[in-house]
């Protein structure tokens, strides 16, 4: 482990001045199960660890008509583990289930998830379909940055010295509305996505009126595939506009070989589970 | 939480129901702090990582792995081991359960599988096979290729709901 | 499931009671090495090579020195020199000079994560921090990493003065050619050109494995104490401390009468807690300081600097007539033996056809130095790349020729008396037996139902080895017995013999108390692997026994003042003597246990063996797999594990053997591999990359125990533990085919190969 501090934030102000005092080199603590590790083996240069896990907006979590806010240190069981969650945003549920072990999700948060800006982090294409948005707290105040827009490399994002994710907005979905995700690993667990996927489908009957798709672990970043959501949006629903989904997909993916996937496999992947996840949406946005 | 001039704090937590002051690294995982610092070395460091839960403790009443928490973080929190999972009455029936379903072979992994499922009937009493395989699937055995353990996890299960 | 036709009635042989050191296990007290604490003692840490093949050219250590906290630093510089020879490490051998540079580099590094030096400080962080401060100059060199190049005339060479031993009769090497190719071996039986001219079918297929690593939990860990009197105490996690007291007194040059060497609890083996890595640096780190010092690996360095097994490639050629008759096999194995010599190829080579009757063949093995870790055992080390190479031809010859895969195996079947790869008769066997009980059983004779489903089968075989144990046992008043282990229990074993003594003297189980301890304080006993401890250690148990028995009946003759001729010690363990005036003369064994002190003392014995008659095992799998034809996703549906087991001692862990080796094996077939990039640096060390089963990737696994009993031992005993892995990475290669109609030739068959076959080529 390399020297570090340790101090424990009990407020946002808090938290922003430790940050700024603390400069490039100050991380914030949430769940840990990222920065702890990479601490440890020297992958990030950190001096100093912010707690937030003592400020109630951050671990707070509200079901409200306009949408769902998560705060940024709430652990992964807390969201999947939610009947409301599991019902009205299911591409989170499945997302956040299944990051890590038991154990990791007793800690791990989706703030943490999105501000890791990992290529493959399993929940980003979730917040991507769900059109999240995240509150970020810095010395200038409060702004917001949509999920589409918060990773800019692989392990870099938007935030400034002294700021961090306080919380994550997802706004209530219209009717008729389903939400899908998958990955492909090769174990049944405990792997980094070969390639992963969500799916957002709007229905009016079997016509999809809004459609979001997004890919992981094919691109330096989390994907917005606008081609394959093109491909689905104003018409009904059929096995062709499927495969163009589908195939638009395939297209957009820039993967790079590496231990974990090949070009042609995660290419393929991304077909394969752009499809699945858009029929899964479907079946749900009918229900 | 004091910090001491150097690199150290001294951490007020309670361990195994008890409440225990100690003197830790600030750069001390939970894991470290309980091995090298306070000398409960039931949780073990297989990967360091959190990739094999053989360093499994319950921290606040949830399952983490201790080598992914800081030391420092526990300051005020309950943490329960896998000493604290034996009553002064005798073995937890999870603990039996491993013993009469010969379900560990060198014992390594086995304190981590015995906190984890504990951990899994406490939140689910009646666990299927697929989801007692899915709940474990963060702790490596690499000796018995799990079919003793998830029967002795079943096995538990039935004898805690009697 | 146990399928037994006919055994002799026990007591306790065959039960299933709980083990002596569960309760230890299941509370988290049980002390594995990694739990050792010394009063005063340091944390040292290991500082590795960033490069697959470099020259040292300079180490500055004055930094790393002047740390506070830091209270020794060493290097290569600082262990004796050693002469070349040949050390007896249980399974396999080792030079102490390759051990020793193994241990820390001196000239060149070999491999990434080669170990350079060591630091001991006063607490575990300053010890990593020290590590950064440790200057090294490097000269990198062309590194070459694969079996086949490494063949090559031009070759990056990794040892000047290697040249390749020939073993083949009649063949000579080249003595002034610079090689990596370390040896050559052949074992050779008929006339293979006879055979294959009269052979009607002929295939022939090259076959790739990749390395694999043991995976144990329990990292590489040693804490060392050198007194100042030159008396060396060293905790370990180890599968055998003699062993390790040899190979620490062969590279400090340090009599083994001045080295204790303490095992403790070992968090899993598989045949890589054999070989010395920390010890003797923990131990001169200690010298320097004049502290104990304890170290321990972090998992990367686990996986760069450990373990593993070979990779191999290998070409088997077999023919056959129409009928199924095998008349011809050849295979040639190549085996990585990673930085230094020493697959074990031989072993591949003896295994390779093992279950086959085949009056002409022969095998050829090479062993090929590469910029890799050096190799260690793997359960069962070589067979499983070399079988599996067999088993997968088997199955295309079976496929060819339209007979059933078990049908085929059956007509060539291995048997009491047929000759095994040396020419040699094979004992009392239970080959046959397994193959038609994976014939008859009702997972091969069900229908497999669904889309992309297969299924395979596949044999394995394995040796079991003997080699030496020792123990004591100590009748305590109350009549329960000690027993002093000089084996390390990695699964059991301390009940498997303890049952073992229990059932020679007609006591029960809980009246056994086993211990393992030092090897100060018991007989040479070798390393528990090659699947020989329940068999050996049985062996010493048995005779302990009829020592005791010898002793107690003797001491009741004189008690009741009888000749030694008319007393008999019962199976119950009753002592009955004459009756006398009507009355029957017996005593129970905790009876007379009670009148030993004032009638002679009490009774201790101790026994060595070293027994040559290990009783082969073989194995026979079935397996049933799903393939997603999307994803290239495989999944595990059923899975059967048969096996001759001699006699299941404690059935429970014989099962849990055959599961865990079936695990290894699964994983080895589908997801796991090492991933090196083109400089020869290892990219996946970690859990989270090296991909080991987790519990949702598993089936239950049945198991079928045959248990043909092994005349060689009293009780019947073969080894359990290895031959299980061997079986499953055909196995399941041969049901992919069944599945979706493709033959692989590689290890592991990960989705990412799958698709590939299924996918149009680019």
């Amino acid at each position: 482990m390399q020297a570090l501090k340790y101090a424990r934030a009990a407020s946002v102000d808090e938290a922003v001045k430790m940050l700024r005092e603390g400069g490039p080199t100050a991380r914030v603590l949430a769940g840990g199960t990222d920065v702890i590790v990479q601490a440890r083996e020297r992958r990030r240069q950190i001096e100093l660890f912010v707690d937030i896990k003592h400020i109630d907006e951050v671990m707070s979590m509200r079901m409200e008509p306009r949408g769902l806010t998560i705060g940024a240190g709430v652990p992964l069981y807390k969201i999947y583990g939610d009947a409301q969650i599991a019902r009205h945003y299911a591409a989170l549920a499945e997302s956040t289930r299944v990051i890590g072990g038991t154990a990791i999700q007793g800690r791990a948060t989706i703030g943490g998830n999105l501000a890791n800006a990992s290529p493959a982090a399993d929940s980003i294409p979730a917040l991507f379909v769900l059109g999240a948005v995240a509150t970020v707290a810095g010395p200038n105040g409060r702004r917001e940055v949509p999920a589409t827009q918060f990773c800019t490399g692989p392990g870099v994002n938007v935030l400034l010295t002294g700021e961090f994710i306080v919380s994550i907005f997802f706004p209530a979905l219209p009717a008729h509305t389903g939400t899908a995700w998958e990955r492909f690993i090769p174990r049944n667990e405990m792997d980094i996505a070969v390639t992963n996927a969500a799916a957002m489908l709007t229905m009016n009957g079997e016509t999809v009126t809004e459609a979001r798709i997004a890919l992981g672990a094919v691109a330096p970043r989390t994907l917005y595939v606008e081609a394959a959501a093109a491909a689905l949006a104003g018409k009904p629903l059929t096995d062709a506009s499927i495969a163009a989904a589908a195939v638009a997909a395939r297209d957009a993916a820039t993967p790079i070989d590496d231990m974990r996937g090949s070009i042609k496999q995660r290419k393929h992947l991304s077909g394969v589970l752009v499809e699945r996840t858009i029929r899964r949406a479907a079946e749900r946005a009918r229900a | 939480m004091t910090t001491t001039s150097s690199n150290r704090i001294v951490i007020n937590t309670t361990i195994n129901g008890e409440p225990i002051e100690f003197l830790a690294d600030m750069r001390d995982s939970l894991l470290e702090a309980l091995r090298e610092r306070i000398g409960l070395r039931g949780a073990k460091e297989g990967c360091n990582n959190g990739n094999c839960g053989a360093c499994s403790v319950m921290l606040n009443g949830r399952l983490v792995n201790s080598c992914c928490v800081m030391a420092a973080e526990i300051e005020g929190a309950e943490v329960t081991t896998i000493e604290g999972v034996a009553s002064a009455e005798g073995l937890h029936p999870v603990q039996q359960a491993f013993l009469e379903e010969a379900a560990l072979q060198c014992g390594i992994c086995t304190p981590g599988f015995i906190v984890a499922t504990k951990a899994l009937l406490d939140e689910h009493p009646h666990p299927t096979e697929e989801e007692a395989r899915f709940w474990l699937a963060g702790n490596l055995c690499r000796c018995t290729g799990y079919d003793k353990i998830i029967r002795a996890v079943l096995s538990a299960a039935d004898t805690m709901a009697k | 499931m146990v399928a037994t036709p006919e055994k002799p009635t026990y007591k306790v042989i065959g039960t299933r009671p709980i083990r002596p050191d569960g309760v230890d296990k299941v509370t988290g007290r049980a002390e594995f090495g990694i739990d050792t604490r010394l009063d005063g003692m340091l944390y040292g840490a290991v500082l590795r090579s960033p490069h697959a093949h470099a020259r040292i050219k300079r180490i500055d250590t004055s930094k790393a020195q002047a740390l506070p906290g830091v209270k020794a630093v060493v290097t290569s510089a600082d262990f004796p020199d050693v002469e070349s020879g040949t050390l007896d490490l249980g399974e396999g051998s080792a030079n102490p000079k390759w051990l020793v540079d193994n241990v820390l580099a001196s000239d060149k590094v070999l491999y990434h994560g080669h170990a350079v030096a060591a630091v001991a400080a006063t607490d575990p962080h300053v010890a990593e921090d020290a590590l950064a401060l440790i200057e090294v100059e490097y000269e990198p060199l062309p590194a070459v990493l694969d079996v086949r190049e490494a063949m090559l005339d031009g070759a990056p060479i990794l040892h000047d003065d290697l040249r390749t031993a020939e073993r083949a009769e009649g063949m000579h090497a080249d003595a002034t050619k610079r090689t990596n190719v370390a040896s050559h071996l052949q074992l050779k039986k008929g006339d293979l050109e006879v055979g294959f001219a009269a052979a009607e079918v002929v295939i022939e297929r090259e076959y790739e494995t990749s390395m694999f690593h043991q995976g144990y939990i329990e990292p590489q860990n040693a804490s060392a104490f050198w007194n100042k009197d030159d008396e060396l105490t060293v905790w370990t996690s180890t599968q055998g401390a003699f062993s390790v007291r040899d190979q620490i007194s062969a590279v400090l040059r340090l009599p083994v009468s001045q080295i204790k060497v303490v095992p403790m609890e070992i968090g899993g083996g598989f045949g890589g807690k054999i070989s010395i890595y920390l010890e003797p640096v923990a131990a001169v780190l200690s010298k320097k300081s004049g502290r104990p010092v304890k170290m321990w690996m972090s998992r990367d360095a686990v996986f760069q600097g450990t373990g593993p097994t070979s990779a191999t490639y290998s070409r088997v050629r077999i023919g056959a007539k129409r009928d199924g008759t095998i008349v011809a096999a050849h295979a040639y194995l190549a085996f990585e033996a990673g930085a230094y010599p020493g697959s074990p190829v031989g072993a591949g080579a003896q295994c390779a056809f093992a279950p086959y009757d085949i009056a002409n063949q022969v095998v050829d093995g090479y062993d090929v130095v590469v910029n890799g870790p050096k190799t260690s055992a793997y359960r069962a080390p070589g067979a499983p790349a070399a079988e599996y190479a067999v088993e997968a031809t088997i199955n295309e010859l079976a496929e060819q020729l339209g007979i059933d895969p078990m049908e085929l195996r059956l007509k060539n079947a291995s048997r009491e008396g047929s000759a095994n790869a040396v020419g040699a008769p094979w004992p009392k066997i239970g080959a046959q037996e397994v193959m038609l009980a994976v014939k008859n059983h009702p997972h091969y004779l069900s229908e497999l139902h669904g889309k992309d489903t297969g299924r395979g089968v596949a044999l394995g075989f394995w040796f079991n080895g003997g080699m030496e144990s020792s123990s004591t046992a100590t009748i305590n008043a109350d009549g329960t017995v000690m027993l002093i282990l000089g084996s390390t229990d990695i699964g059991g074993t301390r009940a498997s013999l303890a049952m073992q003594l229990a059932e020679t003297l007609g006591l029960t189980m809980d009246e056994i108390k086993p211990h393992v301890v030092d090897t100060d304080s018991v007989g040479y006993t070798g390393v528990t692997g090659g699947s020989r401890t329940t068999f050996a250690g049985g062996w010493v148990a048995y005779e302990l026994g009829m020592e005791i028995r010898r002793q107690m009946v003797e001491r009741a003759a004189q008690i009741w003042g009888v000749p030694v001729g008319q007393v008999a010690y019962g199976e119950d363990g009753v002592i009955v003597g004459p009756v006398e005036a009507g009355n029957e003369r017996h005593m129970r064994f905790a009876e007379l246990a009670g009148k030993l002190a004032a009638t002679g003392g009490m009774i201790s014995v101790s026994s060595t063996q070293r027994k040559n008659t290990a009783g082969p095992a073989f194995a026979g799998h079935i397996v049933d797999l799903h393939v997603d034809r999307e994803t290239g996703k495989v999944s595990i549906l059923r899975y059967t594990a048969v096996q001759d087991v001699g006699t299941a001692i404690h059935p429970s862990y014989v099962e849990g053997q055959i599961q865990g080796g079936v695990a290894q094996g699964i994983g080895m077939a589908l997801n796991e591999e090492y991933v090196y990039d083109a400089e020869g640096r290892l990219r996946n060390a970690s859990f989270l990359d090296y991909r080991m089963p987790v519990a949702n990737d598993l089936p239950m696994i049945e198991t079928v125990l045959v248990e043909v009993p092994n005349p060689g031992h009293p009780y019947g005993v073969r080894g359990v533990g290895e031959v299980p892995i061997v079986p499953p990475q055909a196995a399941i290669r041969n049901a992919l085919k069944d599945a979706i109609g493709v033959n692989f030739y590689r290890t592991p068959v990960s989705p990412r190969v799958i698709l590939d076959a299924l996918l149009p080529a680019d």
